[in-house]
């Protein structure tokens, strides 16, 4: 049974739809990303699921149980919230046994429960500061204590990273796994930073004008997009896409797929040269279009140099140009498709 | 000589204010203290020290002892009604309602009154016989009511006018520190199972601390500050029934013309709103939440 279920939600605020026939499971234990550019929908998906909004239509299960018209706290859910949501006049510990006390747990089960998750997060010795002498990864800690405490089956995390620094940031990812895992909770996860999403998830699902445009585990997101969008928002630097002279069809190829070299299927000039350290983004100009190739280490070209690029072509994705959808879910992309584009570069080149 | 040019050029920058603030508020508040060691000047008769004679006259004066009790009555009425009042009102108003403006508006509108329209308003409302509360009444069969010719009644009377007057004031001071407080805070509460009175009382409250005691210091001085509504309305009367403190120094001072009598009244009354404020930051201080 998986732990939360959504079947065909949509939210509507006049004309706009901002969640549009959603549908999508949940395993039990698992870590669910709702991914997404901002406006796509994934944070209102989130408050629904919470019961902060209420759903137009569809239905919404947690652990097998119909939700849809419960309050938040009957739905079995914790939440942290993206500005963390700490009450300002309480102390850390206050504001971690808050909802205890609503619920009227015991004054000895509560001081229990707070020295197990104080002890989880490392928050033993800040218990009687106030969130305003925190700083802001320690207020993340407390808005996950907050939650954690709880021992709710279902943790919602409306893009509970974004106020922190980068360096942070990764800690802290790496803590949230770590703890899901420990705990055995089942996660929903709400972020627009496609990196967040790959290295935590379990399972992605990526939302774009609020509709579900692919949900697969990561690697499968990355290998097979299902869509030209899909491809194009996973990875960094993004996926080159270029249209082909069947004007009916997309090429995809991710740059690090891209191979530059004395002799290749394709001219280009080399247009900036970034380099990173380990690796070095390149943009070619190929005729008209520019691709990013990312080659290791540094690039001992100067701006302008010719090159010649090569790619693999099993590693081509191909996308119907009108629908964007993925072509080439079975077999392997023509051969033409590939030499094609090399003639029609060519081609422009010299004319 | 160099070294003071700074300091000299900052005293001159400060000196037009302080020279109004000396002129209009300082010198006339030791003036005041002063004059009340003093006799009031009599035709041919300067005004003479009598030190503290001033002040055991008061304590004889059964007018200054009415005063004095009519206004712990008027505070203890006006002060905790207006701001609970204040405050129901501003959680409604920040609320989602429909016609939340007008309902704003409508809430403020006394206080952009002038007291002294507002004095006449309520005087009609007073009016024995044909008076818009006696009209009201007598659907009921109600007999007539001298509202504000009866000792009973008159202080509650005033009383209403202030509340009236004073709670649509607090009230956008509630309004805009609810607006402060973030509605995550009420989601979060929500996930957590916080009833709405829970939340009010744990966390709303709470956070309107600051406003609260702003709101409580200022109803405070309101409460013997305000007397033009007494002046319209009932000139003390009857029988100093509705005499409030500057009432009674007004009638001194300015009718009676006892200065010297009225300067030591005004130091009482000054000494009784530094005590109430001081008092009320330091034990309230340590309850106020700060962001």
């Amino acid at each position: 049974m998986s732990a939360v279920a959504v079947e065909e939600v949509t939210k509507q605020w006049g004309e706009t739809r901002a969640v549009d026939g959603v549908s999508f499971t949940a395993a039990a234990g698992s870590l669910v990303v709702l991914l997404g550019p901002s406006g796509c929908g994934k944070s209102t998906t989130l408050r629904l699921i919470a019961g902060l909004e209420a759903a137009s239509a569809g239905r919404i299960r947690i652990a097998g149980r119909d939700v849809t018209h419960l309050p938040p706290a009957r739905r079995g859910i914790a939440m942290v919230f993206q500005s963390y949501a700490l009450f300002p006049h309480l102390t850390v510990a206050e504001n971690i046994l808050f909802g205890l006390r609503v619920r009227k747990v015991p004054a000895a089960e509560r001081r229990r429960r707070l020295a197990k998750v104080a002890g989880l997060l490392g928050l033993e010795r800040l218990l009687e500061r106030k969130p305003a002498q925190l700083s802001g990864g320690q207020q993340q800690r407390v808005a996950l204590g907050r939650a954690i405490i709880a021992e709710a089956p279902v943790c919602l995390m409306d893009e509970p990273l974004s106020n922190l620094d980068a360096q942070l940031r990764h800690e802290m990812r790496r803590e949230i796994r770590a703890l899901q895992q420990k705990l055995g909770m089942t996660m929903l996860y709400v972020t627009h930073d496609q990196s967040e999403a790959m290295s935590m998830a379990d399972q992605v699902i990526l939302l774009r004008g609020g509709r579900i445009e692919q949900d697969a585990a990561p690697a499968a997101l990355y290998d097979r997009p299902a869509t030209a969008f899909a491809a194009r928002f996973i990875g960094t630097p993004p996926m080159n896409i270029l249209r082909s002279a069947d004007a009916g069809v997309l090429l995809g190829i991710r740059p690090e797929d891209i191979v530059l070299a004395e002799r290749g299927d394709v001219a280009a000039r080399i247009g900036a040269i970034e380099y990173l350290g380990a690796d070095s983004t390149v943009t070619c100009m190929l005729g008209g279009e520019t691709v990013l190739a990312r080659v290791q280490g540094r690039v001992g070209l100067p701006a302008g140099a010719a090159v010649r690029l090569s790619w693999p072509r099993e590693r081509v994705h191909l996308f119907d140009a009108a629908t964007g959808r993925r072509l080439d879910d079975t077999m392997s992309p023509p051969p033409a498709a590939a030499q094609e584009l090399g003639e029609r570069v060519a081609a422009a080149a010299g004319g | 000589m160099r070294r003071f040019e700074p300091q000299i050029q900052g005293w001159l920058l400060l000196l037009p204010a302080a020279v109004l603030l000396v002129a209009f508020t300082h010198y006339p508040a030791v003036a005041t203290v002063w004059h009340s060691f003093f006799s009031t000047a009599r035709g041919g008769r300067a005004a003479q020290f009598i030190g503290l004679d001033n002040y055991r006259d008061m304590m004889d004066d059964p007018v200054f002892w009415q005063a004095l009790r009519n206004n712990a009555v008027f505070a203890l009425g006006t002060i905790p009604v207006s701001i609970a009042l204040a405050l129901l009102m501003a959680l409604w108003v920040n609320g989602r309602i429909l016609g939340r403006g007008m309902l704003r508006l409508a809430f403020f509108t006394p206080t952009v009154l002038p007291m002294i329209a507002v004095a006449n308003i309520w005087l009609f409302f007073y009016t024995p016989g044909y008076g818009l509360i006696d009209q009201l009444g007598s659907l009921f069969g109600l007999p007539e009511h001298n509202w504000l010719g009866n000792r009973d009644t008159v202080l509650g009377c005033l009383i209403v006018v202030t509340v009236w007057k004073e709670a649509g004031f607090f009230m956008i001071f509630y309004l805009a520190a609810l607006q402060q407080i973030s509605p995550v805070l009420g989601e979060a509460a929500a996930v957590e199972g916080a009833g709405r009175w829970y939340f009010f009382r744990r966390v709303t409250f709470p956070l309107l601390m600051p406003t609260t005691l702003f709101v409580l210091v200022n109803a405070v001085i309101n409460s013997f500050r305000l007397v033009d509504h007494v002046v319209a309305m009932t000139k003390g009367g009857p029988d100093n029934a509705s005499a409030l403190l500057l009432y009674y120094i007004y009638d001194v001072g300015f009718r009676f013309w006892d200065t010297g009598y009225a300067a030591a009244l005004t130091v009482v009354l000054l000494v009784i709103l530094a005590v109430l404020a001081l008092g009320q930051f330091l034990i309230l201080e340590r309850r106020v939440h700060y962001q």
